[in-house]
């Protein structure tokens, strides 16, 4: 197919192939063009989280990540969600995980879209905490980005106790903790 | 499959760019569908039914469009159906259109995929922070990034596959005229060089934000017959369909190949007879918004064993004149309008069958393979179309 097919605008199509009643636009005359409008909008919302998911936003609050166990499986979930995802069935025991955590994967963000991103390089990172099944995302801190590792041991830095609040954002970042590395392989699945 | 035969008898698309400032939503819809339904030599009047796909709504800023867009769709007084499943959609979206056709409910029924990503920003949307969730910091290549280094880590592949694909990627669109992209003066070294975003994901690796539609007719035996006789062009029958989706987070997931992918790739050759994909394929459209991607679904759809995908890349064999060309039109590297491409994905395998990709035309395929996924690589849709009747 040429070029010039794959430019051919709307206004050239051939009008029998559409079998639509014409809409009628009024003459709109010496009428001047509005060619751009500005819309100031804003949202006010209450938001429930439901038992289960307060239960961990109240425990975050208290800087405790709280995990919770699936039947059967003896899985640990974070965050919460009330029930296992792979069965749908309900979880049956909050367990707290952490607060110490390992790098599961990670990779160096040098473009700053995110809202809330840290200043350009940093590490965006998935984290597992000790005794959870799968990994938090967050961003590593307090550590050059060329040093960072996949099985690292970190920790979370809360943010100051004045401002905790029932928010994932009480974790500013997690930083490395003196501990030697989780091999790679048993990380697999835990992502 | 059901008891219908089902098959491919109109596509069309419209030009892909960044902007596509001289069409409104329902302009750029239209487009692809009159070329669409100009292509299987009908007219509006001759579609029984319409059904849509595109990206979660938040990505424009446009909730429920559809509900505006009836004429523009064609669909007045007509059944309309959308789909939703987040990046797989234009796939999805397709194989819900063909099961309309496949119950023997409708004889022709138009399926439309599109997006226009210039009126909002995707990557803020999969980036805005909700204070009870987590939050992604760095939109989806941040999120897809590191099991790319896992995947590199695992499979001990060569730096530069990224790269070879994106070269090839880009290249190949410089022979579709509808491509995003059209970068001539592009080479290994200017890709090699380009800005790391997202490490090990480099700028020239990265799928542009597009605005476009890609269009397709499907119709029942009869209706395939008919278009052939008006038009000339052969129709591609759908010789297999499969959605499979999985879990974003659950223990023992691996995101680097997921089960879904797998299970969807192995139902759908089961429908189509395949039992050795790598020779019993001609060419591949296959999602790939990153580089890395094509060998990791090389191996996810069972081209290559898990560890080798790479291999395909670097000898060669997915290349236009390779024994597997992969992405023959550019693929989502070079044009990624998101609800769209899963769709664009699904008609350039029908396209390469009907034998009317234009300069992007692969000799003699008999079988191409559709592919789209999507969410956090949890949602997959597949189909083979054939140039021989079921």
């Amino acid at each position: 197919m040429s070029p010039a097919e794959s430019d051919r605008t709307l206004s050239t199509m051939p009008t029998d192939v559409w079998s639509q009643p014409s809409v009628d636009v009024p003459d709109l005359g010496g009428v001047e063009q509005v060619q751009r409008i500005t819309v100031p909008a804003s949202m006010r919302y209450d938001y429930s989280p439901g038992l289960t998911q307060t239960r961990f936003l109240r425990a975050l609050e208290e800087k405790r990540i709280l995990g919770e166990r699936t039947p059967g499986h003896e899985d640990v979930y974070v965050s919460h969600r009330g029930v296992d995802p792979v069965t749908g069935l309900p979880t049956t025991e909050e367990v707290e995980v952490g607060p110490h955590a390992t790098i599961t994967a990670f990779c160096v963000v040098h473009i700053g879209f995110g809202v809330n991103a840290p200043p350009t390089p940093f590490v965006s990172a998935l984290f597992l905490p000790d005794g959870a099944a799968v990994s938090l995302y967050g961003t590593v801190g307090g550590i050059s980005h060329e040093d960072v590792r996949i099985g690292m041991r970190v920790e979370p830095v809360w943010v100051d106790d004045a401002d905790l609040t029932t928010s994932m954002e009480n974790i500013r970042y997690w930083r490395p903790i003196d501990e030697p590395d989780v091999p790679a392989e048993q990380l697999k699945g835990h992502m | 499959m059901g008891a219908n035969r089902v098959a491919v008898i109109g596509t069309g698309q419209t030009k892909y760019t960044a902007v596509r400032g001289d069409v409104s939503m329902p302009g750029l819809i239209r487009e692809a569908a009159y070329r669409a339904v100009e292509d299987a030599g009908l007219t509006m009047a001759d579609i029984d039914a319409v059904v849509i796909g595109k990206a979660p709504d938040f990505f424009e800023g446009m909730m429920m469009p559809e509900t505006y867009l009836a004429e523009a769709l064609g669909c007045v007084g007509k059944p309309l159906f959308r789909v939703h499943t987040a990046g797989s959609v234009g796939g999805s979206t397709a194989i819900v259109a063909a099961s309309h056709v496949e119950a023997g409910v409708h004889e022709r029924v138009l399926t439309i995929g599109w997006q226009q990503q210039s009126v909002s920003e995707a990557m803020w949307a999969l980036s805005f922070p909700i204070p009870f969730q987590q939050q992604l910091v760095a939109g989806a290549g941040g999120y897809f990034a590191p099991f790319i280094r896992e995947y590199m880590r695992r499979s001990n592949a060569p730096d530069d596959t990224g790269i070879l694909v994106a070269l090839k990627d880009r290249l190949n669109a410089l022979k579709n005229p509808y491509a995003h992209l059209h970068e001539p003066e592009i080479t290994y070294d200017s890709i090699k060089e380009s800005f790391m975003l997202w490490e090990p994901i480099r700028y020239s690796e990265t799928c542009p934000s597009s605005d476009g539609a890609f269009a397709m007719v499907l119709g029942s035996e009869a209706a395939a017959a008919q278009a052939q006789a008006d038009t000339g062009i052969p129709p591609a029958w759908v010789l297999g369909t499969s959605m499979r989706s999985e879990p974003a987070t659950a223990h023992g997931r691996d995101q680097i190949t997921p089960q879904a992918g797998k299970d969807c790739a192995a139902d759908v050759y089961r429908q189509a007879g395949i039992s050795d994909p790598l020779e019993d394929v001609d060419m591949v459209e296959m999602y790939v918004p990153f580089s890395w991607y094509e060998p990791m679904w090389l191996e996810n759809l069972g081209f290559a064993p898990e560890g080798e995908g790479w291999r395909l890349t670097e000898d060669g064999t997915t290349q236009m004149d390779g024994r597997l060309p992969v992405n023959c039109s550019g693929g989502v590297l070079s044009t990624n309008p998101i609800g769209a491409s899963g769709m664009i994905r699904f008609g350039e395998a029908a396209m390469q069958v009907r034998g009317t990709a234009g300069d992007h035309q692969i000799d003699g395929v008999r079988k191409a393979v559709g592919h789209a996924y999507g969410g956090a690589a949890q949602f997959f849709a597949m189909w083979v179309v054939g140039s021989d009747r079921p």
